[in-house]
């Protein structure tokens, strides 16, 4: 019994040992939440989409150790600036506001923003099409920012969710009758889900919306974000990024 | 309805190789696991720590002790574990830039461990506080008489005399320490309950996968109950039986 | 609480209080807390919603909680097997699992039949708070059941043949000694289920109920702050306790335990 116990405290103090020693490697954090197509888990425990693909490039072109860590989505910030995480390639919108916090690389995807209802529904993406309706995003995106300035007023509720999943879940059962989230991830989930369709994208508000998605860093780690910078502009130039895309997009969602 | 039934009996997805989920939950049983186990320990030796220092200890760490305990036993769980998960990482680190060495690395598990460590350690110093008074003062006096040293004392009176007073508690908080667990899911450590949830989202069978995941801490519950009455049993031996 | 004084005002105990204030003051001055004003009222009303799960919850708990042990201490096998199979249920697995397995499994059940979608029922059960407050109510029956059951079953024999001599009916004599009796010894746990019922209420948040915990996760995801708002919730959270036990102690002064 005492021998057991002492074991299973060594063992414990060895992962302590063993993960301090890994100082070199670049943790980054992923949302612990299935997001297709860019995250998600798949039946063997790994995470698979194209955000895994984009960040194996970037950080093969960049020479960086890379390994994946799962993080819930609405704590994801604070595990970057309380050091659990290095990076964030959470499809994570480049605003001022998360300027204000950390400090992004350059964009490596844009796409628009879009409304999501159950098919049928009649319901258009503006104010008219929103009254008195129940509005469902995630939680810390540009997407609920968007939804409590515009439609805040005419909105019957905004419900706000921990995960994507969660929120897209609660359409299909009929307990939302709107949710808004970027398209290419409306897109995966009314594909999977004869539920609900798009119907259409939002007025643009750059303010709000952000100049497409970058890679979160902590404010002052200008190395790592030149890395990434460069990395970036390396796999657009060398045609990596269009090869690895080409499984996920028929058309480049880099943007313009 | 049909969609829903065809979920429920897919059980396939439950198969233990892809493109089963059986494995995932498995594994994330097996994060529970440790982190309730690792957990636990911690906290066994915080609880030993604190009831000696409660019991024996000056004023002010009696004082310190019993702050600590009032305040973990009266904020959630949850917001514990948010704040030890954050803040307390958070705060390590600035120690270690303090004294000089690296950010250190916690993964999930450990800060996990860690902080389900600290919630217990509260709750176990009460219990082993509780056991330790309930040992009749005459038997260790009768010890010292008979010339024991105080370790002697510890092994051959102490320790055997509060085990049966210690063994309820104690297994009650395994109990609770097992099912803690699950609020990791809040902070994205993978342990079952997460990845319950992402198997359930993935594949839309979220009924199928819940149930699936509450059987497996059951089994963990109704095997720890049967372990814990042999202990008891055991425990309790040469004493009146309860009831 | 051992013999020992316990008094504040010994030394070491106001130097322990002055560093507290301390602490707290530290806190205020050096921290940021110009986000507190603007969720000042939203705070209020989260602290109202929990309160108001927490009191409604726990009274169907206990109502639901009184059959369960009377079906445990002395129901036929019929009854007992499922009220034990019931409490095993819950008391074995965790609370998060079973609210996720209601809100996301039974409830994304529903909106499959549109018979469902069109009835009067179709406004709560799109909701979130029905699931929350099944879930908090089964959670506290589970565990306050096995009390009761210990409760029923601890009542002593002779009483309730007393009763009986008396020429009480079954009926009368659950009604003026059993049950009472069992309340009674049930009482002192009460406090102490309560309090952990309050622990257990910020996990509604998770299925988009608004309460404190869910306020506060507002304010670390507008403010991106990692401590202060913890803190707060943390300190709102002890301050409910404290409230709640001194509540209880002054209902068990009010209700001594009649026999002991």
């Amino acid at each position: 019994m005492n021998k057991q116990i002492i074991t299973t405290i060594a063992a414990f103090g060895l992962t302590l040992a063993a993960s301090a020693a890994s100082a070199e490697t670049v943790r980054v954090g992923v949302a612990a939440e299935p997001y297709p197509p860019f995250t998600e888990p798949d039946a063997s425990g790994n995470w698979t989409g194209w955000e895994i693909e984009f960040m194996n490039a970037v950080c093969a072109e960049a020479k960086l150790d890379c390994v994946v860590t799962p993080v819930a989505w609405d704590g994801i910030i604070p595990a970057l600036t309380s050091n659990k995480i290095d990076a964030i390639v959470g499809s994570m919108s480049i605003t001022e506001e998360r300027q204000k916090t950390i400090d992004f690389s350059d964009k490596y995807y844009n796409t628009p923003s879009v409304i999501a209802t159950a098919k049928g529904s009649g319901i258009t993406p503006d104010d008219a099409g929103l009254k008195d309706k129940i509005i469902g995003v995630q939680v810390s995106t540009i997407h609920q920012d968007y939804v409590t300035t515009h439609f805040g007023d005419v909105a019957a509720e905004i419900k706000e969710y921990q995960t994507q999943d969660e929120a897209n879940q609660d359409l299909a059962a009929g307990r939302v009758d709107a949710i808004m989230a970027d398209s290419l991830a409306l897109d995966a989930f009314v594909k999977s889900d004869a539920c609900c369709e798009i119907v259409g994208a939002v007025e643009d508000d750059p303010a709000i919306l952000g100049a497409g998605v970058g890679i979160g860093l902590r404010k002052g780690d200008d190395e790592l974000r030149e890395k990434f910078n460069a990395a970036i502009a390396a796999i657009r130039e060398n045609g990596t990024y269009a090869e690895f895309s080409k499984a996920y997009f028929d058309f480049d969602i880099y943007g313009q | 309805m049909l969609e829903w039934i065809a979920g429920l009996a897919s059980w396939e997805l439950l198969a233990l190789e892809p493109p089963g989920w059986g494995g995932v939950l498995l594994k994330g049983l097996a994060v529970s696991l440790q982190v309730a186990v690792g957990g636990y320990l911690v906290g066994f030796v915080i609880g030993v720590g604190g009831a000696t220092g409660k019991l024996y200890g000056g004023p002010i760490l009696r004082d310190i002790l019993d702050v600590y305990t009032t305040l973990v036993r009266a904020v959630p769980e949850l917001v514990l574990i948010l704040l030890l998960y954050y803040a307390g990482t958070d705060a390590l680190n600035k120690f270690m830039m303090l004294i000089g060495a690296g950010p250190m690395d916690i993964s999930g598990l450990v800060a996990g461990i860690f902080v389900i460590g600290v919630v217990q350690g509260a709750y176990q110093t009460e219990v082993l506080r509780g056991a330790f008074k309930a040992v009749p003062h005459g038997q260790i006096e009768a010890a010292r008489a008979y010339g024991m040293s105080s370790p002697q004392v510890l092994r051959r009176i102490t320790l055997p005399g509060m085990l049966p007073h210690a063994v309820p508690g104690l297994s009650n908080l395994w109990l609770i320490a097992t099912k803690d667990t699950a609020l990791l899911a809040v902070v994205g450590v993978a342990e079952l309950t997460l990845v319950t949830r992402q198997a359930g989202g993935t594949t839309k069978s979220y009924f199928l996968f819940f149930c699936a995941a509450g059987l497996l801490y059951l089994m963990v519950t109704l095997i720890s109950n049967v372990v814990i009455r042999r202990i008891e049993r055991h425990a309790r031996r040469g004493m009146p039986a309860v009831r | 609480m051992g013999p020992e004084l316990r008094s504040w005002k010994e030394p070491h105990r106001l130097v322990l209080i002055g560093i507290g204030i301390g602490i707290i003051l530290l806190a205020a001055v050096t921290m940021r807390w110009d986000w507190l004003p603007r969720y000042s009222w939203r705070l209020v009303e989260g602290v109202g919603t929990t309160l108001w799960l927490l009191f409604l919850t726990s009274v169907m708990g206990f109502m639901l909680a009184v059959p369960l042990g009377i079906a445990q201490a002395a129901g036929p096998w019929w009854l007992a097997g499922p009220a034990r199979a019931f409490c095993t249920v819950i008391r074995g697995t965790p609370l998060l699992l079973q609210l996720w397995l209601l809100y996301y499994g039974l409830g994304s059940l529903f909106a499959q039949y549109p018979e469902i979608r069109d009835s009067w029922a179709w406004p709560y059960l799109r909701s979130a708070w029905p699931y929350g407050v099944l879930a908090l109510t089964l959670s506290f029956a589970g565990y306050e059941g096995e009390v009761m059951r210990g409760a029923f079953a601890g009542v002593p024999k002779g009483e309730l043949e007393a009763g009986r001599a008396y020429g009480m009916s079954p009926w009368t004599s659950f009604r003026r000694i059993w049950l009472p009796r069992a309340i009674h010894r049930a009482l002192p746990t009460l406090a102490g289920e309560t309090v952990l019922q309050l622990k257990a209420t910020p996990l509604v948040a998770t299925i988009t109920v608004v309460d404190v915990y869910a306020i506060i996760s507002r304010v670390r995801q507008d403010t991106y702050l990692t401590y202060e708002p913890l803190l707060l919730l943390a300190l709102i959270y002890m301050m409910l306790t404290g409230v709640l036990v001194m509540a209880f102690r002054w209902l068990e002064a009010k209700v001594p335990v009649k026999g002991g």
